[in-house]
């Protein structure tokens, strides 16, 4: 297996861009990305898109994407895993750099959830349609039933959800390309409108529009190039039961803890050496259980790392300095290859306001349906 | 939803049709072609109790469209007496009424209303017991 580095990467603005349609944002991240690696070619490309069928009636994306980017006729095509659709790209970017079959790969992701569409019913297709979505349930409400066993078994409250409302949000203040450019206060979550008790709409990532899209070369290349070299150090994925309620422990991810084993294994490396990383904050309680999964603490504690303000910018383990998918936004299938765009940015040292002191190694996790689906990513800066 | 995708189901909706191992016992409901447990492809046809407990449950308050009339409206992960569990609306009872570990019975009711024409959907629900 090649070693691979990332050498270039680009994402729009997230938020509401009733101005730009699917395609153009897709190219204006891409076009972003190819000048930061400063390649005048690349040699296939993945697009992680979830259901652009279902918000703009558009499907045949890796086609039209390698078109509007003016790469055809390489190799082009569409990755899908739900809201990990993005993290999974980038997987197969790295597969195919890595096993020799192509030297410098594009992996992209992209949403236009603001054009009209029925959104809460397109993301509910992630679910299962028959035994869950049947009944009347939603992404909150799944996330919901997760929050309320939680806060039963280890005694946390919404408090503890609104807390990491509030630090996603402060460091989102912090992000030029966040959605949500604002603090807010414990109050604002707390009082904030019921989705699904208990979960409140600041307890919820946005509905985004957005891309992103990374270079990835072999180490070799990038060395040539000049370029900074963040290490691609591990790549790990893994699935679970589609429906919630088939899971042995309903607190339990295991697709986010195998995946996080797979990366941690190929890096050679425990959690205890991550310096910071994204996580898929889709809805506040999904944090705390990524991190119990990655082994950021034992079970059942994270609430507590939390509140003694451990994952905070500044903190020991500094989580989502991004903003999160909670204030940076959550167009889904853009969503991974987003998490990797900072975590670069951050080991280059380019991350102004939000910069981590000694940034060295870290960790993307980028995660499907109710956690039907993870994907984990570990990289170092040379 | 099209008729045959509804069809298809009926056995398991309206009367809790399950599919048992029969080299490790595992229950799977809906019913499966491969056990995920020992792999195994053979099965007997079971019927699910119909008594259960809460695992966890939620109130919706915003609702996909078939369902915003609804509103607010409890459901839940409910594990039968067999140990199967699966996700249902808790119905004729207010949002303060539900609780972990609480006792459920299935019923037989209207599920939702599909398309513009209003066929109706029936299956399980639940109402403590």
């Amino acid at each position: 297996m090649r070693e691979v580095a990332i050498i270039g990467i680009g994402m729009t603005k997230f938020g509401e861009l009733w101005t730009k349609s699917l395609r153009d944002i897709f190219v204006e991240a891409a076009l972003k990305a190819i000048d930061d690696a400063g390649v005048d070619h690349i040699d296939s490309m993945y697009v992680g898109t979830m259901t652009p069928g279902l918000f703009v009636g558009q499907e045949h994306i890796g086609a039209l994407m390698a078109d509007y980017l003016g790469t055809a006729p390489i190799p082009s095509v569409r990755i899908e895993s739900a809201c990990a659709s993005g993290g999974f790209a980038f997987r197969q970017a790295f597969i195919d750099v890595a096993s020799g079959i192509n030297d410098i790969v594009l992996a992209g992701g992209v949403e236009k959830m603001t054009d009209g569409a029925d959104v809460t019913y397109a993301l509910s297709t992630a679910a299962d349609q028959e035994y869950e979505c049947y009944h009347g349930i939603t992404f909150p409400g799944l996330y919901a039933m997760i929050a309320n066993i939680y806060f039963h078994k280890y005694g946390a409250s919404r408090k503890h959800l609104a807390m990491i409302a509030v630090k996603n949000h402060k460091n989102g203040a912090l992000n030029p390309n966040a959605q949500f450019q604002g603090e807010i206060t414990i109050d604002d979550v707390l009082n904030a409108t019921m989705v699904a008790d208990p979960i409140s709409v600041m307890d919820s990532s946005p509905v985004s529009d957005g891309a992103a899209c990374v270079i990835v070369t072999t180490v070799e290349i990038a060395k040539k190039l000049g370029k900074p070299v963040v290490k691609v150090i591990g790549s790990g994925a893994a699935t679970d039961t589609i429906a919630l309620h088939q899971r042995k422990d309903i607190l339990n991810l295991d697709a986010v803890k195998f995946s996080a084993e797979r990366a941690y294994k190929m890096a050679g490396i425990t959690p205890t050496d991550i310096g910071f990383a994204e996580v898929h904050d889709c809805f506040t309680i999904a944090e705390l259980c990524i991190m119990e999964e990655l082994g950021f603490c034992e079970r059942g504690k994270a609430y507590q790392m939390v509140e003694k303000g451990e994952t905070a910018l500044e903190g020991r383990i500094p989580i989502n300095p991004s903003g999160g998918l909670k204030s940076k936004g959550h167009p889904v299938g853009a969503t991974g290859i987003a998490q990797i765009v900072e975590v670069v940015e951050q080991l280059r040292g380019n991350a102004g306001k939000r910069q981590i002191k000694n940034a060295r190694i870290g960790l993307t996790q980028n995660m499907g349906g109710s956690g039907a689906s993870s994907v984990v990513h570990i990289f170092k800066i040379e | 939803m099209p008729s045959p995708r509804y069809t298809r189901e009926i056995p398991q909706r309206y009367r809790l049709e399950a599919a048992k191992c029969k080299k490790c016992g595992k229950i799977f409901f809906p019913p499966r072609l491969v056990c995920s447990n020992c792999k195994s492809r053979e099965f007997e046809k079971i019927t699910l109790s119909e008594e259960g407990k809460i695992v966890t449950y939620t109130t919706i308050r915003v609702a996909p469209e078939q369902f915003s009339t609804q509103v607010p409206y409890n459901i839940a992960i409910i594990e039968l007496n067999d140990g199967v569990r699966l996700m249902a609306q808790v119905v004729d009872c207010k949002p303060e009424d539900m609780a972990i570990g609480k006792p459920v019975r299935m019923v037989f009711r209207k599920i939702q209303e599909e398309g513009a024409a209003g066929i109706i959907c029936y299956g399980y629900k639940a109402v403590l017991a």
